[in-house]
């Protein structure tokens, strides 16, 4: 009992002086106590997961990310604006001039060089469907209604910090550093795309 | 004298309330007491024989019997019961594929907007669409339901005490009044004034035993299942109460599996927890003599 | 304060040297819940209380913060949000089950942690303060918690509202004004609900504040305990860490074990099945309570139903916010020199009536308003206030309590080599 009472007053043991107290490594009293404290640990962590996770999207939010769109009423040269994701879509029938330009575009002058083939689907080159997302920042770039600024060269244009996109919407000129992103979309019918 | 300004008022507290208590008691042994038929002939809610799949801590969902129910639900209910807070797309938990929610989805007629004209509109549901209720609004169903607006069934079987066994009592429970009896005691001599108003229907499991609903389930193979089960009142009533217990609670099982997994690391490491305890205390707990 | 045998925070190395210079931060800690804070060594698991009130309110805020990211105060939405929390929000169901859960839990540990004080008699000088500061934190829990059930905006929450600020019409007079004004019209609604969600959201943190006041005046004193004998000597403490924090880790488990057995297994088991109907202002549900911890409270409320002199209305809010505020005066009601019920006799076989008395007001609360329910909780509420306010002071005059041991020690090891010595410090084998 004297050895009980003298330990109150003793340098408790705890897990933070194992090292100092430990004459050979951890003892098994030690490691009782290391255990106990790592477990609450594990459980911290794991508390950690759900709290982090309910930021991402939810359920319904993710439910809504296949959009259709009718690209049948479009004439060439005209463009629409749909929804994808809460984010403007940009569908735009492309003229033969228009196909022409961007053709004639060596790759080697693009920033991030991509062709006009690569970036529309087999047999629908004259259909370019991008996101109305400006690169650099996320702004809406104009071009895609009828009388607004294409930019100087045809396509679209960032009024935020002048990004220029041409007719194959790549960026050309600005601070954007890659072209409009074109989104995962098929073609569900002659006249229907199905985005995401 | 903080003390006597406090006895005091305790004293008056006490006098006033023991005051009320005397005119109570006096109210309470001079009148007869109140009897009424809702109050002795209601039934407490049962469960079908052998309970549900999802029962007890380890249940879990049997997938067809809530499409079964899914099928009484919209062949039946769904006439006058709107599913609000249930998406289409949520049925993929019940085991149907995306094509399967699409094609189903497609069926129900939502309200919508034309894209050209922008007026309303019906259109096909699409898997993100919710079940659309029956009614424009509580007034056309108020009106169209003799004044008793049928309730929303997504969370049903949460809203009523033990809501899943309620739904399929309710569901089975419709009986004659005149011949109806608990515990030996008949209620028509009970109660020789007790009858059911035109328009609504008996049912001793509904709190004051008159319900608006007719008996929705009447008729055995009301509803013919694509499983074969035969669709007796008890199986299609059971099936719905299960269905709407996965509306009302969809997590449900994901809850019990997630629980069981907690528990176990929570024992493990409240053991770990004593005994680290028992340690750092073992240098100063007197040992017994 | 401190005892003058307090260890004292030596930084480990040149960082938390330049740390402790800077910003004592981690010699705060030390001395407030590490090894720099003696305590004494005799506290049983109902000492347990105070750190696991201090986790609930935690685990509250994080629950809290994380549901509001998805919530809407809103009446035309809140009770889809609620549902859209249910079922689409990653672990959606488990956060708002946790937080429903917890606030039920909060307030079974806030009771147990409040009548371990009424049985040790903890309001006792020189620990007034610390009492005074933990009934303001009681009060401002229940208003915290009654504005947190309007949120789901259910029939339950909706006439919660309605009923909860009904009271304050009792009042002559000023009383309907000042009902019209907490809601912000003449029913609740938008207006209501969007204060209710404002406050609800602001008082956990001025509840956090007040317990840093409470724990602080804690430090002055130094925790009481059982024996209710004051700290003599060094041989009457141990360490806060690593004893007390061993011993709560133990006690946090055993808690999470029950909590989470009701979150995972039982999560409306505390709720009431009227809450998942949408509030309806045209509809009262057939039996309406309150959340099962205002049930005594609610009991004391409806036990008034005779007019003396004033309204009956007026006499049930009246005491039942007197049947909390009482505890304000404890300090001065109580006179006995003797802290603990274990050796006050009397005292102690009155503390069991008033826990009885309690079960009843509990289980009356959450009865119908009839008969015998009623009758019943007008002698219960009537045994409270004569408790408190005439039996607690007569009783601390009249009786005469058993020896006390001389320490802490002594208690614990039955002798106190310094009760005979009266000099050495090394306590007897």
């Amino acid at each position: 009992m004297a050895d009980a009472t003298g330990a109150a007053a003793a340098e408790p043991k705890n897990i933070g002086e194992t090292s100092e107290t430990g004459e050979g490594g951890v003892r098994r009293r030690d490691f009782i106590n290391i255990a106990a404290v790592s477990a609450a640990g594990v459980g911290g962590a794991a508390v950690l997961y759900p709290l982090i996770s309910q930021m991402a999207p939810s359920a319904d939010v993710l439910a809504e990310s296949t959009t259709e769109v009718d690209v049948s009423a479009i004439e060439p040269g005209q463009a629409i604006k749909a929804v994808f994701r809460k984010q403007p879509l940009f569908v735009r029938r492309l003229t033969p001039k228009e196909i022409e330009e961007a053709n004639a575009v060596p790759l080697s002058a693009l920033r991030d060089p991509e062709t006009l083939a690569e970036r529309t689907k087999d047999g629908h080159l004259d259909m370019l469907v991008t996101m109305g997302v400006c690169t650099h920042l996320g702004c809406v770039p104009l071009g895609a209604a009828e009388g607004e600024n294409k930019g100087e060269f045809g396509g679209y244009f960032c009024p935020c910090h002048g990004s220029s996109y041409d007719t194959a919407a790549r960026i050309r000129k600005g601070p954007a550093p890659t072209n409009l992103v074109v989104p995962d979309y098929v073609f569900s019918s002659d006249t229907t795309i199905t985005v995401g | 004298m903080i003390r006597i300004l406090s006895a005091l008022a305790g004293l008056v507290f006490a006098g006033v309330v023991l005051l009320a208590f005397v005119m109570g008691a006096t109210t309470w042994l001079t009148e007869e007491p109140m009897h009424s038929a809702d109050h002795e002939f209601h039934l407490d809610a049962h469960g079908p024989e052998g309970g549900y799949s999802f029962d007890g801590p380890v249940g879990k969902w049997d997938v067809a019997q809530l499409q079964r129910g899914l099928k009484v639900y919209s062949e039946v209910c769904s006439a006058c019961h709107s599913l609000k807070f249930v998406a289409f797309r949520d049925l993929e938990e019940i085991g149907y594929s995306e094509a399967q929610v699409k094609a189903f989805a497609a069926t129900k007629q939502v309200p919508g907007i034309d894209p050209n004209t922008g007026e309303s509109v019906m259109r096909p549901g699409e898997p993100t669409d919710y079940f659309p209720s029956p009614f424009p609004n509580a007034v056309a169903a108020a009106a169209a339901n003799n004044n008793a607006i049928p309730p929303d069934l997504s969370l049903m079987t949460k809203a009523r005490h033990h809501g899943s066994n309620y739904v399929y009592s309710l569901l089975t429970g419709y009986t004659d009044p005149a011949t109806f009896e608990k515990d030996g005691k008949r209620l028509m001599e009970e109660f020789p004034d007790f009858q059911t108003p035109p328009g609504l229907y008996f049912n001793p499991y509904f709190a004051n035993l008159n319900l608006a609903m007719a008996p929705p389930l009447g008729v055995d193979g009301q509803v013919t299942y694509d499983d074969g089960t035969e669709a007796t009142v008890s199986q299609m009533s059971a099936d719905v109460a299960a269905f709407l217990t996965w509306t009302a609670e969809p997590k449900l099982v994901e809850r019990k599996q997630t629980g069981f997994a907690v528990l176990v690391f929570l024992l493990f490491a409240t053991v770990l927890a004593y005994f680290a305890k028992r340690q750092v205390w073992s240098s100063v707990k007197p040992k017994k003599a | 304060m401190s005892f003058p045998w307090a260890k004292e925070y030596t930084p480990a190395n040149g960082f938390t040297k330049w740390v402790d210079e800077k910003l004592p931060l981690p010699r705060f800690v030390y001395n407030a819940v590490g090894a720099g804070y003696p305590v004494p060594r005799n506290l049983n698991y109902m000492w347990n209380f105070g750190v696991l009130a201090g986790f609930c309110l935690v685990l509250q805020i994080v629950t809290g913060v994380v549901l509001a990211m998805h919530y809407a105060a809103n009446a035309q939405v809140a009770f889809g949000t609620v549902e859209h929390i249910m079922r689409d929000v990653n672990w959606g169901w488990m956060l708002r089950y946790m937080h429903a859960n917890g606030a039920s839990f909060f307030f079974l540990v806030l009771y147990l942690h409040i009548f371990r004080g009424f049985f040790y008699s903890s309001y006792k000088a020189p620990r007034e303060m610390i009492w005074l500061l933990g009934v303001v934190i009681f009060l401002l829990a229940m208003a915290t918690a009654f504005m947190g059930y309007v949120l789901p905006w259910g029939q339950m929450s909706f006439w919660g509202a309605k009923v909860i600020t009904g009271l304050f019409s009792a009042i002559p007079f000023v009383g309907e004004p000042i009902q019209i004004w907490l809601l912000g019209g003449f029913a609740p609604d938008n207006a209501a609900l969007n204060r209710f969600f404002s406050l609800h959201f602001l008082l956990p943190f001025v509840i956090l504040g007040v317990v840093i006041l409470h724990v602080w005046a804690l430090h002055i004193p130094g925790s009481s305990n059982p024996t209710g004998v004051e700290v003599k000597s060094e041989s009457d403490t141990v360490p806060f860490h690593p004893y007390y924090t061993a011993k709560d880790g133990f006690g946090l488990g055993v808690f999470l074990i029950i909590y989470c057995v009701v979150v995972f297994f039982l999560p409306n088991m505390l709720g009431h099945p009227d809450n998942y109907i949408e509030a309806n202002p045209l509809s009262t549900p057939a039996h309406i309570v309150p959340e099962w911890y205002f049930y005594p409270f609610y009991a004391i409320l409806r036990a008034f139903t005779f007019d003396f002199i004033l309204e009956a209305k007026l006499w049930g809010v009246l005491a039942m916010f007197s049947s909390i505020l009482l505890w304000f005066l404890l300090p001065w009601l109580d006179r006995s020199p003797v802290r603990s019920g274990h050796y006050r006799p009397l005292f102690r076989t009155f503390f069991i009536i008033l826990l009885v008395d309690m079960a009843v007001l509990f289980y009356c609360g959450g009865a119908p308003a009839e008969e015998p329910y009623v009758m019943i909780s007008q002698i219960a509420t009537a045994y409270y206030f004569l408790h408190f306010l005439v039996i607690l002071p007569i009783v601390s005059s009249i009786e005469k309590p058993k020896p006390l041991p001389y320490s802490i020690t002594e208690a614990v090891l039955g002798s106190d080599k310094k009760a005979v010595l009266g000099e050495n410090t090394q306590p007897a084998t």
